[in-house]
């Protein structure tokens, strides 16, 4: 079972759940494996890691950045999944999903990076530049590995598109909260709300929400309107400002914030 | 002959590999499409414009003192003729207009030689659009009289500083600009490239060039040619001129840019050296590392220097239907001083490329073959480059 599973009885209790995200490697794998378990002390129910690529045409400014400066430190995708095992082999007990991008996966071959993801101890693959139409090959061959398939729905998404969405998603909904790309304009409540007030009687699955979620107060008035939110500009920012020593003590204590803020 | 299979595909390659954000203004771009073309008023006014605005039909023009040394006819294909200095005109007029007719108020385009955005600049002039222009921070240095002439044409010319810095980073941050802006904004693409339909769209504004040589082919031979010859960056040329051939017994010879040479691994050619992979809302020829990491290209003609090649041209190539070669910078130097002093024509270095093999090409030919090649843009806009390489004392 994976263990995202465990995310629909937070629902049920009434928690709201926190998501943080981190770029594969960045600043390095050391502190990248630090940098999960302190997320996941802070109170983080999941997480969401990026594979890197060279072309991150859905992504701001800060998660280009720090794509292309773990890329240029030599990060490939058996190093980041060599660094979540041994989160894995340390404790780490999260739900974990990997975000990248589709050409990663293709020249890997869809079925040796689903067995690769499941052996490094993932649970879910979000590929944000493969919509449901595109994702006929590969979400079958991620799920008959035990991957769960994330998909996302955006602002601009007709409703006639919600049931096909939510036919090739497992594992949680990933609502996308501005008409954007990541950490660029700041989430809208109202904008999250009117997609989630349709979904509710779609899916059981938890739907969170993410892109433009930066900080305490953005994560609390969001999560009034979806089951929780992932943060990940605002965190690579920190990580990227507080350098290889600091940032996990510093993302730690951000992620308590978001934590508090959220359970307050 | 309509090439697109269901959902846009060619065989293996083409798709929408998109965000989800902008899954619906393909579908809404792909409605206004069918509409439109469907719309004699719309087909009428593309026509009108094209032939009162870019000058067209171009000349079909006998190279006659390279035919004699070639031992064969050698007929160019004008494209350098049309208003702005290349083919990309015919493209960024179509979409303009329906950009116009879908209500848009702002025009986006990348670029990477500045062909395209002085293009999309010049028909964003005409019809009254605000338009910017992605531009990798290279190019913008590489290319300083193309940004000044958007600059002249009231275009915004946005510095591209993430990645290399080149024409696929200029193409990310359009997409990212795009996404950002979906509902006001028109994003037109370059190349017969990107996600369905644009792949469809380029083409069916590009065809023209295909459709005119056939009829001056006949007019003027009687016959169709025996090959057609063109160079390949994302294919918006090639398929411009092969369209309207694909059904015929014609060979159809695409050129990729080898760069500084195929062993080099600095090169543009994306048919011979690439892998299948996923870029910028397509599947097609790719080159790419271990990992799937996008490779830059390389090629003296920032035209033809993108990683990737147009899915409908990759299918075309898988399924044998073009002879597909490839020119290294040097050679394609060298087709560029030989078209100036032999019949007095400046070509783009694009073009350039597909006149390199023409010697090959001849070769294979009976003596008396009739031969045409799409020049696809005038040699101006690279007069930087020749000299800077003549003054290092190469090229020639
Ligand atoms: C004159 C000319 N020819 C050819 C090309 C290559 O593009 P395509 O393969 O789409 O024709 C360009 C691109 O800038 C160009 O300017």
């Amino acid at each position: 079972m994976s263990r995202f599973e465990t995310l629909k009885e937070l629902v049920a209790g009434g928690g709201k759940l926190l998501v943080p995200f981190f770029t594969g490697c960045y600043p390095d794998g050391d502190t990248f494996v630090e940098l999960l378990l302190a997320a996941q002390s802070a109170g983080a129910d999941a997480l969401e890691v990026g594979i890197p690529f060279s072309d991150p045409s859905a992504d701001g400014p800060i998660i280009q950045a720090a794509s292309q400066k773990t890329l240029e430190a030599g990060t490939t995708v058996d190093s980041i999944m060599a660094c979540v095992k041994r989160a894995r082999e340390r404790g780490l007990a999260l739900p974990l999903l990997y975000m990248t991008y589709y050409n990663p996966i293709l020249h890997r071959g869809g079925e040796k990076f689903s067995r690769e993801a499941i052996a490094s101890g993932a649970d879910g693959v979000l590929v944000v530049d493969l919509p449901p139409e595109e994702a006929e090959e590969f979400a079958p061959i991620a799920r008959a590995n035990g991957l769960d398939t994330i998909f996302l729905i955006a602002p601009t998404t007709p409703e006639e598109r919600y049931p096909l969405v939510l036919s090739r998603c497992s594992g949680f909904l990933y609502v996308v909260s501005v008409t954007g790309v990541t950490g660029g304009k700041e989430a809208a409540v109202d904008t999250v709300g009117a997609m989630t007030g349709k979904l509710k009687d779609m899916t059981d699955l938890p739907v969170l929400a993410g892109f433009g979620v930066n900080n305490a107060a953005s994560a609390k008035a969001i999560s009034t309107a979806a089951d929780g939110v992932i943060v990940g500009s605002a965190i690579m920012k920190l990580v990227g400002e507080a350098g290889p020593a600091d940032a996990p003590a510093k993302v730690a204590a951000f992620i308590q914030g978001l934590r508090a803020a959220l359970d307050g | 002959m309509d090439q697109v299979m269901p959902k846009g595909h060619f065989g293996q390659f083409g798709g929408q590999y998109v965000a989800e954000t902008l899954m619906p203004a393909l579908a809404e771009l792909e409605g206004a499409l069918d509409q439109a073309m469907a719309d004699n008023s719309f087909r009428e006014e593309f026509r009108a414009l094209l032939a009162d605005y870019v000058g067209r039909p171009t000349p079909l023009t006998l190279a006659s003192r390279l035919s004699g040394e070639l031992g064969i006819n050698l007929y160019l294909k004008r494209e350098d003729l049309c208003h702005t200095g290349a083919h990309k005109i015919n493209n960024t007029l179509g979409q303009v207009l329906l950009a116009k007719r879908m209500g848009k108020k702002r025009i986006i385009a990348e670029t990477g030689a500045g062909q395209h955005g002085v293009a999309t600049a010049t028909a964003a002039a005409l019809m009254g659009f605000e338009c910017i222009v992605y531009m990798g921070e290279e190019d913008v240095k590489r290319q300083a009289p193309n940004v000044e002439r958007m600059h002249l044409l009231g275009a915004e010319v946005v510095p591209v500083t993430s990645g290399s810095r080149t024409l696929k980073d200029a193409m990310n941050e359009a997409i990212r600009q795009w996404v950002t802006h979906v509902d006001t904004t028109f994003y037109i693409i370059g190349s017969v490239a990107g996600p369905h339909p644009y792949p469809a769209m380029v083409r069916e504004f590009q065809r023209v060039i295909g459709d005119e040589t056939k009829a001056q082919c006949i007019a003027k031979l009687g016959k169709l040619p025996e090959a057609i010859i063109a160079c390949i960056g994302g294919g918006s040329n090639a398929m411009g001129i092969f369209t309207a051939f694909l059904d015929d017994p014609v060979e159809l010879v695409a050129v990729e840019a080898e760069g500084e040479g195929y062993d080099t691994g600095k090169h543009a050619a994306a048919i011979r050296a690439g892998k299948v992979g996923v870029l910028h809302g397509q599947k097609s020829y790719l080159l790419q590392d271990d990992d799937g990491q996008v490779i830059e290209a390389h090629s003296v003609s920032a035209g033809l220097d993108y990683p990737g090649v147009g899915p409908q041209v990759a299918y075309l190539a898988e399924s044998g239907r073009l002879t597909v070669m490839s020119v290294t910078d040097d050679e394609a130097l060298k087709a560029f001083h030989r078209l100036a002093l032999a019949e007095g024509i400046l070509p783009a270095l694009e073009s350039s490329h597909a006149l390199a093999v023409i010697d090959q090409v001849a070769k294979r030919l009976k003596p008396g073959s009739d031969v045409v090649l799409n020049l696809s843009g005038r040699g101006d806009k690279d007069l930087a480059t020749v000299l800077s390489i003549i003054e290092e004392g190469g090229g020639r």
